[in-house]
């Protein structure tokens, strides 16, 4: 969203978002449609169903949010914020080694 | 007094102020849902074998407003992109349809809550479990006093004594709603004295972690697509009239608007197949 734009270039843009706008939709069918597969393992669907997900993410972010024409300052502040959520997800991978039991289920 | 570089960018930061302030305020709001997420991931791992529900929200309708969500991205950006091009009618056309997106998203997320608050689960006196929708509860049902009745759709799973290949079968039927075994269970009209119950709740926060990390993360979300529907709402009435002072201003503040309007998009693109669909 580089403020150097001019509107004759605009057209141009809207067509790329309707582009975008497309392949999020179809990003949806599939990861519907792939949650139903039987691929033989939970992990799997699982996997596949983030792979999509992180797919229409970098579309949004990128196109939607103009994430891949930003300012470096921007950048910066998303490298930092891409760091700590990294380690927030660690997080969750360091209690799986720490052997907490089982939550409880009562009924 | 004039609020400095509205429209024109700092020279250390190469962006007017209000872009930088809502990458910031974006950067704080990954940190939150990154922790929910992290605590799900938690949540969902250290659960027991058979009893993490599959299957308990309405696919359809969450892929519905997945649609509605995505829609009003796109015509977020393209009011946007309407006053880059001077053509203030698109962006009052296109701004409408986002706010009437939003109102959808809430009106389907509100009816979706419905569905939850009034599923009953039931721990009859003799063990038996009874889950279904509400029918009729009688006004002076009190368990206490053991007096009235109430009246669900669905189906009995009696937990009791089973172990091994039963007990997972049972479990499918309460907890694995995509499961043949849950498919097979025929759901009829049950009705209940008070003293054959030992205790009832609803499928509200209270009744289990996945419930309890479904509203919190759902909940939250639902409060950031309110919020931004009331921003974008006063863009789009009053606070349009700056389009005639201040063009360059108000495309900004637009800008603004959508940047978070798309982070709300965003991170339901996450919550839609972690919650309904895994």
């Amino acid at each position: 969203m580089s403020d150097e734009h001019q509107p004759e270039h605009f057209s141009h843009h809207v067509r790329r978002y309707l582009f975008v706008f497309y392949a999020l939709l179809f990003g949806t069918v599939i990861t519907v449609a792939a949650s139903y597969i039987p691929f033989g393992n939970r992990a799997i669907n699982i996997a596949v169903a983030l792979a999509i997900a992180c797919s229409k993410a970098f579309l949004v972010a990128g196109y939607f949010m103009h994430l891949i024409s930003e300012r470096k300052m921007i950048y910066g502040i998303m490298a930092f914020t891409a760091f700590f959520f990294i380690g927030l997800m660690a997080l969750t991978v360091w209690a799986m080694f720490a052997g907490f039991p089982a939550l409880t289920v009562t009924h | 007094m004039d609020i400095p570089y509205t429209t024109q960018a700092r020279p250390d930061t190469g962006l007017y102020n209000a872009k930088l302030g809502i990458w910031l305020f974006l950067a704080s709001e990954v940190m939150l849902f990154g922790a929910l997420f992290s605590s799900y991931i938690l949540l969902r791992v250290g659960a027991i074998d058979g009893y993490w529900p599959h299957g308990w929200l309405n696919i359809p309708v969450g892929t519905v407003n997945t649609i509605v969500l995505i829609t009003s991205s796109i015509t977020t950006v393209m009011a946007w992109a309407s006053l880059k091009m001077n053509q203030f009618g698109r962006f009052k056309f296109f701004h409408a349809c986002t706010i009437l997106c939003a109102l959808t998203f809430v009106g389907i997320k509100s009816y979706e809550y419905h569905d939850k608050f009034t599923h009953y689960s039931i721990k009859l006196a003799d063990g038996r479990i009874a889950d279904g929708h509400l029918v009729e509860k009688s006004p002076d049902l009190n368990l206490d006093q053991k007096t009235g009745h109430i009246v669900i759709h669905g189906h009995e799973v009696d937990l009791a004594n089973k172990q091994g290949k039963e007990l997972e079968t049972e479990l499918k039927k309460l907890y694995d709603l995509r499961s043949p075994e849950a498919r097979e269970v025929k759901h009829t009209e049950l009705k209940y004295e008070a003293a054959q119950i030992a205790s009832m709740e609803t499928y509200g926060p209270w009744h289990n972690t996945y419930t309890a990390i479904y509203f919190t993360l759902t909940g939250l979300h639902a409060l950031h697509v309110i919020g931004g529907a009331l921003v974008i709402g006063f863009l789009w009435g009053p606070g349009s009239k700056m389009w005639k002072t201040d063009p360059e201003r108000f495309t900004n503040r637009i800008e603004v608007s959508g940047l978070f309007w798309h982070f709300v998009d965003l991170v339901w693109i996450f919550l839609f197949p972690v919650l309904y669909l895994l």
